[in-house]
């Protein structure tokens, strides 16, 4: 295998499988803070019980997420040594600020796992809005170095040298802002979706569940908010690449020619050697008016893009359209909840609705993944955005591939271990949480083994 | 400003080799001891061990972002030992925590605790691997050399093997010596203390081996100590602590065998830095990267250390407290 595509490939193995977790742990913590500071307020026991049953699934989900992150920080130097070499000066400020946010967050999360006997009560409540709120941190500060990647900035290059470096303009480059907004939005959106996609399919099997319910709700309120501010927030992003990344906009609108004005591509089969889309529906002036605030704008096609630094136009675009369509669905779909939860609340305990919600489950996921391959695929060829090509970034030890094997091979473990763990929790829920039970068997180890479906001894 | 720099860092490596350090040794305890010491070794690290390994992420971006080239050269050269230590990191972060938090332990656990100590014994063999592959002094960026001699012999050898043996003795020692005030019965505590006892002249042992091996691979770890009377004192003053270290585990003195455990890493590891000093990295050809031709740009270094001090000021109390809930409060 050609060490740039197994290094490429390791690391948007590594970035996919990492950003679930991440996402798990920029969201839930403050989903559960949420479900707290109401008991807190409320007294009922359902919502201690729902930040109780959550926090052993996000225990889980952190762990890979914290261990999936290390490997991230070994392998900009494991696979992209020249990269890092210059880079690191630059950008890694966001990353020792990031190193404090994590590290407070691990703290906060041993103190909120594991502290409800031995912290007072708002305590621990605090310990759980201190891990929502480092994580929300953690996250936002990682992406500057992505934006940086994109939109560099913060130094002169000057005879191949990188000088006169300035860390803070670097981080405070002008893409970090709606990068890192639209990735903060996602994680809610994806995140919230799918727990209550999860409690909807167990909600399809027992409609009067509270439990399931209520973790319904409390997901969807924050599903449904994010997943309607986050069309902004990816208004505010594309605009931004017309104006710094053509190249990148021009790929993911699958755009071989600059036109006056525009069309928006929907859909369709972008063929390179023809420069045409096959099958794609046109909107006229759609794309001036998306890309630019004008319906009569002009937007830079690939043709005036040289051909070795076109991006790859089929995979930037198709992700693009994943993206783009799962996002719609999920707004809608929140739409429809906050109408429902103000007007019709019959409507949310109906077979179709709950069936809506579990059909939603993977697509945040699904679009969080889709959008960072437009990001990274789109800004290829280069590693820093018309400084360096990632070609000239890449390890020069021979056997890259091995390395990618390896860990591929381990992700796809973990995948199934983390998978199976989580449907031992989720057909357990009702045996250790007296609001998710009707039948009074709290704890119980042989209905447990009966539930996992082993035999009792 | 690197003074502070390296202070840090030099505090974040004496932190993971002690916190970090003892959740490794605890997968051998584990092993050594039997099956009955799980729910102790898991009750006395599952709170921490998130917080405990982060340290190791801190080295990192104080190294890439201060020093990048020394992170760049290492990720380069030491791929093959940096991927193992990844792969053990991962293995036994994610088996530590499956098995802590699986809903039922049955059948399945005996995989994740199989796993779970066999990365425990990986990864601070390779760690040891590396630190002695940056010292002794047979890394080189000359492509000629073929893969071989560039991304093996640096560190496949017996003086960087007796170093990765050294490791793992060292964090099975903090291990036992930290387990022996978190067992709950009379009889574990007997067999932790032993142990311990054990182990320590186990590393005795595998600290002549680190000299002797060093000796075979003609660098002259010893001549250099004796060069250094600061280095040679800390060294002869951790000799002097180990009886000491003895006398409390026999007297069954938890807080004070804990603080001599960490004196006596704390002066191997000063003694080491000022030998080392100001050497990252030794090339075969005898150049070196060090603190002075790696260092950052003055305007990155300033925000490294605002960032630094910011984060210390904060992760230090939090720890603290951290430990306070779970290490020194009462049980329930």
């Amino acid at each position: 295998m050609d060490p740039l595509l197994a290094a490429r490939l390791q690391m948007a193995m590594s970035m996919g499988f990492h950003i679930i977790f991440a996402c798990i742990g920029m969201t839930m913590p403050v989903l559960m803070a949420y479900s707290e500071w109401k008991w807190l307020k409320t007294g009922e026991q359902v919502y201690l019980d729902l930040t109780k049953a959550w926090s052993k699934g996000v225990a889980i989900f952190f762990a890979v997420g914290a261990v999936s992150g290390t490997v991230l920080s070994f392998e900009l130097g494991l696979l992209w040594p020249e990269f890092m070499e210059h880079a690191g000066a630059i950008i890694g400020m966001p990353f020792s600020w990031e190193g404090t946010a994590f590290f407070i967050e691990a703290i906060a999360l041993g103190l909120f796992l594991y502290g409800w006997k031995r912290m007072n009560k708002w305590a621990h409540w605090v310990s759980g809005v201190v891990v929502g709120i480092s994580g929300v941190m953690s996250g936002i500060l990682v992406v500057a170095a992505n934006g940086w990647m994109n939109s560099p900035t913060g130094f002169d290059y000057v005879n191949g040298e990188y000088i006169n470096i300035d860390p803070v303009a670097a981080m405070l480059n002008a893409a970090w802002f709606s990068e890192a907004l639209h990735m903060t939005l996602a994680a809610f959106v994806s995140t919230s979706f799918a727990v209550a996609g999860v409690h909807a399919i167990l909600l399809l099997k027992d409609r009067t569940n509270v439990f399931h319910q209520k973790a319904t709700q409390l997901a969807l309120i924050f599903g449904s908010v994010a997943a309607l501010l986050i069309p902004i927030s990816g208004d505010i992003a594309a605009k931004d690449v017309a104006k710094r990344q053509p190249a990148k906009l021009a790929a993911m609108e699958a755009l071989y020619h600059t036109e006056q004005p525009a069309s928006l591509i929907i859909g369709g089969i972008p063929n390179d050697e023809t420069e045409t889309v096959d099958y794609a529906i046109h909107i006229p002036y759609a794309l001036s008016f998306l890309a630019h605030g004008d319906f009569n704008a002009e937007v830079t096609g690939l043709d005036k893009i040289p051909k070795d630094e076109r991006p790859p136009v089929l995979v930037t675009h198709f992700a693009f359209q994943i993206m783009i369509g799962c996002g719609s669905i999920l707004a809608f779909v929140g739409l429809l909840y906050l109408f429902f939860s103000w007007r019709k609340q019959e409507m949310l305990t109906r077979t179709w609705w709950l069936r809506l919600l579990a059909f939603c489950t993977p697509l945040g996921f699904l679009a969080v993944e889709a959008g960072w391959t437009v990001t990274e695929v789109g800004r290829q060829p280069w590693i820093i955005y018309g400084y360096m090509k990632t070609e000239d970034a890449v390890s020069t030890m021979p056997g890259l591939e091995y390395s990618f094997y390896l860990i591929t091979g381990i992700y796809i473990m973990l995948t199934i271990v983390v998978a199976w763990l989580m449907q031992r929790q989720i057909k357990t829920v009702h045996l250790m949480y007296s609001t998710a039970n009707k039948t009074g068997k709290i704890g119980n180890k042989n209905a447990i083994k009966a539930a996992l479906g082993q035999e009792n001894n | 400003m690197v003074e502070f720099v390296m202070l840090t860092l030099g505090i974040a490596l004496f932190l993971y080799t002690v916190l970090g350090g003892a959740d490794f040794g605890a997968g051998i305890v584990e092993m050594l001891v039997g099956k009955r010491s799980i729910s102790t070794i898991s009750k006395a690290i599952a709170p921490v061990w998130e917080a405990n390994h982060v340290w190791l992420i801190l080295v990192i971006v104080v190294i890439f972002n201060g020093f990048p080239k020394v992170y760049s050269t290492l990720s380069l050269v030491l791929h093959l030992p940096l991927m193992a230590v990844l792969v053990g990191i991962i293995l036994r972060g994610t088996t530590f925590t499956f098995r802590h938090y699986d809903v039922l332990e049955d059948g399945t656990h005996k995989y994740y605790t199989a796993i779970f100590r066999i990365s425990s014994i990986i990864t601070p063999i390779f760690l040891g691997i590396i630190l002695g592959a940056m010292i002794l002094g047979n890394i080189t960026l000359d492509q000629s050399q073929g893969f071989y001699g560039m991304f093996v012999a640096p560190w496949f050898n017996w003086f960087c093997l007796a170093m990765g043996v050294f490791s793992l003795g060292l964090f099975t020692l903090i291990s036992a010596v930290f387990l022996i005030g978190e067992v709950e019965t009379e009889e574990g505590r007997e067999i932790m203390s032993r142990l311990s006892k054990r182990l320590l002249i186990v590393n005795l042992i595998l600290g002549i081996l680190v000299m002797l091996s060093a000796e075979n691979e003609g660098f002259p770890l010893i001549q250099s100590f004796l060069a250094a009377p600061f280095s040679l004192t800390m060294v002869i003053l951790a000799s002097i602590l180990i009886p000491v270290l003895i006398r409390f585990i026999n007297q069954n003195a938890i807080l004070k065998m804990r603080v001599t455990m960490g004196a006596i890493i704390a002066m191997i590891m000063v003694g080491w830095a000022i030998v080392q000093y100001p050497t990252f990295i030794q090339f075969s050809d005898g150049t070196s990267l060090t603190i002075e031709n790696t260092q950052a740009p003055p305007a990155t270094f300033r925000q490294l250390v605002i960032a630094l001090a910011v984060g210390v000021s904060l992760i230090i109390p939090a720890t603290i407290y951290l430990f306070r809930v779970f290490k020194w409060g009462n049980d329930d």
